[in-house]
């Protein structure tokens, strides 16, 4: 039943069963165990970042197509349920009315991108997508009407998602059961099944066809197989997928903006997740996630402690200052490209158990 | 194949178009030289990176980085120079700007040759882990940009006697602008007669079309291409630097920002052509310029509209490179 | 019978995973003219890329002059004397004619004489002189290609099928151009399909045949084998348009 679970993509390594049972369980029950608005807040965001970090793995992973837009689809699942919610009201049919556009949205621009572009050569292609993405962080910002600007919009939830919801009264292992909570579980469940359907794609006869296309499209394109029109699809499942996280996003924190959805950093942190993860596995999206949040938010303590020491040398001290945690995962994220490519997954699937 | 003119007409046709648009005479004036002040700052930075596209199909997404280097390397040298800077005489302040635009070309040159061999070089012909690995240059290199100056912005004045405009009857001219117009131009200038009149030019523009015969002809365009490569991140340093003086704030960011627009820039010029990246400049920096004023709303996306209409036209860009 | 200046010992070649030659073997003796024939996918290109070094052997050995040129990089392979005129030609379209001359004559202002003995055989490259050379047809191209190889003086010239769609005419100023180079002291490796071309100029011949020789001997000898020919090289060949 595991197998058909995870589409018999099995973790294949004891270290990476571990580490992914550490992850699906920590989450499960983090608000028991971590209790507090922060760590339920990092959860939560962990949980979001592992879907748009699978669906990023998908295009560069499986499809090999570098796109510097994948934050933009982010951003209109995130909008689409922020506009709906403000618009239409805190009711569970505005939800539905959002995920609806910014579904559609999403995955007509990812479908107008890849009939364009995906005909061009590799580095062009990026080239548009920086491009096109940051025009539309610009756009974003620039239709205060709609989108409310720089500072994004404000908006209550439904009911069901809000603190003052009671589930159940009382509490359960000293946590109030709230709308919190049932918002937290959302997220949860939802992050879970998104991440076991991207599974489920990318081990059928489609994921394949994806891959060969990756390793050698010019024999795929001789066998028989229309690059274009299965890259396409690629880009629209993956643009679907991240607004769905965007999504879920929109409906955790009740406030969106430009700056949490369609900032370039968030393009930085996903290469960096799904890299030094590990390419074209999809656990690696989820290791990578995991690591990276945990270093925003965490890395900076220990890098604190190193730079104590330090704190008077200028350079140096200035080298390990918690502020620059992304230099390191920079230089993570280099070496992995160079020498691991397959990332922590595969360092992990490699070490031989027994 | 008679010498296409049709893109290099662009240039005045958006100029000319603009006029009645602006409204009045004296604006389009202004605006016109601010644009071609613009267009040609972002010509220095994306010349270099189009020519070592175009010799060994290398696409720099690092490419800000010097950028970003050579505006805070130039800072740090004027603002250590300020009295000259604050001087009432212009001889003082070109000898502040001077070694400053000097500093920040050594500099980002120097980076340059590090990149080219250490994250480059490795990933030659992998064109997605060229991206990806040139990206990660991208991003420690804003971050010891951070580490060395720190992480707060750095605001640069312009020298006092580069402050104001000159005025022309009703028209009001921008004295930096002049500078960054004039100094544009001799790049410009320096390039083409570099590539048209020398050697060197003569195996970079085959290089260009077809490395392989180059080398069959008994040249190793390898050293040529560091050379090149060198020399881009040098004129991205000298962009750097100058950009910094227009906006008159630097930040670590600065590089990420304006590698967007050279980055239009090339696409739309061509990737590997000089000239369709020259004609690609000017069109960015008037259009930007001109619809800042008509519609200021549509102004950023402008860039990318303009892409779009030019890659309508010719997928290729304006001088798409005969090979490839 | 002459030295040999070229030889191949065992050259294997793979392009990604498909293995081209299987351990080709030839000489090319010193100051003659050799014609290497096959059919097409032979693998003649790939010999001539091979030695050239834009395409890495796998195995075996290349000795030019008696020095093993198998892993030397591609530019000092040409500066040892060896040019190289591909099938595509790979003119420099957006260089002048001129220019690509000059490009050719590395060691400095392409040498009056030799010029006028070019503008003698190929015309056109002297009224095109100053224009793209992406301007030419495709017979002058195969000109200014040759003109290149031969602008200053080299042991060795590989050529690759230098009549392919030609008209008659200007295949006949090639045919008096090779014959007076290969009487000077240039060594010539040339290609061909067109086995009526082959024969008026070859004087050693070596037949390629499925990434391997499969024949080498006098033209003379293989122009009176007519069985042999068209084992070799396949029926009907023979005369190309």
């Amino acid at each position: 039943m595991l197998r058909a679970l995870l589409s018999d993509d099995l973790p294949r390594s004891r270290w990476l069963t571990l580490a992914l049972l550490l992850v699906v369980i920590g989450l499960a029950v983090a608000p028991f165990a971590f209790p507090g608005a922060k760590s339920l807040n990092v959860a939560a965001k962990i949980c979001v970042f592992i879907v748009l970090a699978a669906s990023f793995d998908l295009l560069l992973g499986y499809t090999g197509i570098v796109s510097f837009a994948h934050t933009m689809f982010f951003g209109i699942g995130a909008y689409g349920v922020a506009i709906a919610l403000t618009r239409l009201g805190p009711h569970w049919s505005s939800v539905a009315a959002g995920v609806a556009a910014g579904l559609v949205v999403a995955v007509a621009l990812a479908a107008v991108i890849g009939l364009f572009s995906l005909r061009v050569r590799t580095i062009f292609f990026a080239m548009i997508t920086l491009a096109v993405a940051s025009a539309f962080a610009i756009l974003a910002s620039q239709l205060p009407e709609l989108t409310g600007g720089e500072d994004g919009l404000n908006y209550r939830l439904p009911a069901e998602l809000r603190a003052s919801f009671r589930l159940i009264d009382g509490t359960l292992f000293g946590v109030r059961v709230n709308g919190r909570l049932v918002d937290y579980y959302l997220v949860y469940f939802c992050a879970m099944l998104l991440v076991l359907a991207l599974l489920r794609v990318v081990n059928s006869p489609f994921g394949s066809v994806l891959m060969a296309i990756r390793e050698n499209p010019f024999r795929a394109e001789a066998i028989g197989y229309r690059t274009v029109v299965y890259r396409t699809i690629a880009s629209c499942l993956a643009a679907a997928v991240a607004a769905l996280a965007g999504a879920l996003l929109a409906l955790w924190s009740s406030q969106t903006n430009p700056d949490t959805t369609l900032s370039f950093d968030i393009m930085v942190d996903i290469l960096l997740m799904v890299v030094i993860g590990g390419m074209g596995t999809m656990y690696g999206a989820v290791l990578g996630a995991v690591l990276l949040v945990f270093a925003q938010n965490y890395l900076q303590d220990l890098l604190a402690v190193i730079n104590a020491p330090l704190a008077g040398i200028p350079l140096l001290g200035n080298l390990f200052h918690p502020d620059r945690w992304l230099l390191w995962l920079g230089v993570a994220f280099i070496l992995c490209v160079y020498f691991f490519p397959t990332g922590i997954v595969g360092s992990l699937r490699s070490r031989r158990t027994g | 194949m008679k010498r296409d003119w049709l893109p290099l007409l662009l240039v005045p046709v958006v100029a000319l178009v603009a006029l009645p648009l602006v409204g009045s005479a004296t604006s389009w004036v202004t605006l016109t030289v601010a644009g071609l002040a613009m267009g040609l700052m972002i010509f220095i930075m994306a010349s270099g990176l189009t020519l070592t596209f175009g010799l060994m199909d290398v696409l720099n997404f690092g490419h800000g980085a010097f950028i970003a280097v050579g505006a805070f390397v130039a800072a740090s040298v004027m603002l250590a120079l300020s009295p000259w800077m604050t001087a009432e005489s212009i001889w003082l302040n070109l000898a502040a700007v001077g070694p400053a635009v000097l500093a920040a070309m050594i500099v980002s040159g120097a980076l340059g040759l590090g990149f080219e061999r250490v994250i480059v070089r490795p990933v030659y012909g992998q064109h997605l882990r060229q991206i990806l690995v040139t990206t990660g240059g991208l991003i420690v290199a804003e971050q010891l940009l951070k580490v060395v100056w720190g992480p707060e912005q750095i605001t640069l004045s312009r020298p006092t006697e580069l402050r104001g405009a000159f005025l022309l009857g009703d028209v009001a001219i921008e004295k930096y602008r002049v500078l960054a117009v004039a100094v544009g131009l001799v790049v410009f200038a320096a390039m083409a007669i570099t590539l048209n009149r020398t050697r060197i030019g003569l195996l970079i523009r085959a290089g260009v079309e077809n490395g392989e015969m180059v080398e069959a002809l008994g040249y190793r365009i390898r050293r040529l291409f560091v050379g090149v490569f060198v020399a881009g991140s040098a004129l991205a340093g000298l962009g750097g630097a100058m950009w910094g003086l227009y906006q008159e704030t630097i930040t670590a960011a600065i590089g990420a920002q304006v590698a967007v627009l050279v980055f239009i820039v090339i696409i739309i010029g061509g990737l590997g052509s000089v000239g369709g990246c020259f004609i690609g400049a000017l069109l960015v920096g008037l259009s930007a310029n001109y619809i800042g004023f008509i519609a200021p709303k549509v102004a950023l996306g402008s860039n990318i509209l303009l892409m779009a209409l030019i890659l309508l036209w010719r997928p290729q860009g304006l001088y798409p490179v005969a090979n490839r | 019978m002459a030295d040999a200046l070229l030889s191949l010992r065992g050259v294997k070649t793979d392009i990604g995973r498909y293995h081209i030659l299987h351990g080709v073997e030839f000489d090319v003796p010193e100051d003659g003219l050799t014609m290497l024939l096959g059919r097409n996918g032979a693998g003649k290109t790939t010999t001539l890329r091979t030695i050239m070094g834009l395409w890495r052997a796998a195995a075996g050995e290349i000795r030019f002059d008696g020095r093993d040129i198998a892993r030397l990089p591609t530019p000092d392979i040409a500066r040892l004397g060896i040019a190289y005129v591909p099938e595509s030609m790979a003119i420099f379209a957006d260089l002048t004619v001129q220019e690509n001359l000059v490009l050719a004559a590395r060691s400095g202002p392409p040498d009056p004489q030799r010029l006028d003995w070019i503008f003698a055989r190929f015309e056109a490259l002297k009224r095109f002189w100053t224009l793209p050379a992406g301007n030419l047809s495709g017979g002058q191209k195969q000109m200014l290609a040759v003109a290149r190889a031969i602008i200053e003086p080299r042991r060795l010239l590989l050529i690759d099928e230098p009549t392919k769609g030609l008209a008659p005419a200007i295949i006949a100023n090639m045919i008096a151009a090779f014959r007076e180079l290969k009487d000077g002291a240039t060594t010539l490796l040339v290609v061909e399909q067109n086995f009526a071309f082959a024969r008026q100029l070859g004087d050693t011949v070596a037949v390629m045949d499925d990434g391997r020789i499969a024949h080498t001997g006098t033209m003379a000898s293989f122009a009176a084998d007519e069985a042999l020919q068209a084992h070799l090289l396949g029926l009907g060949m023979g005369e190309h348009q």
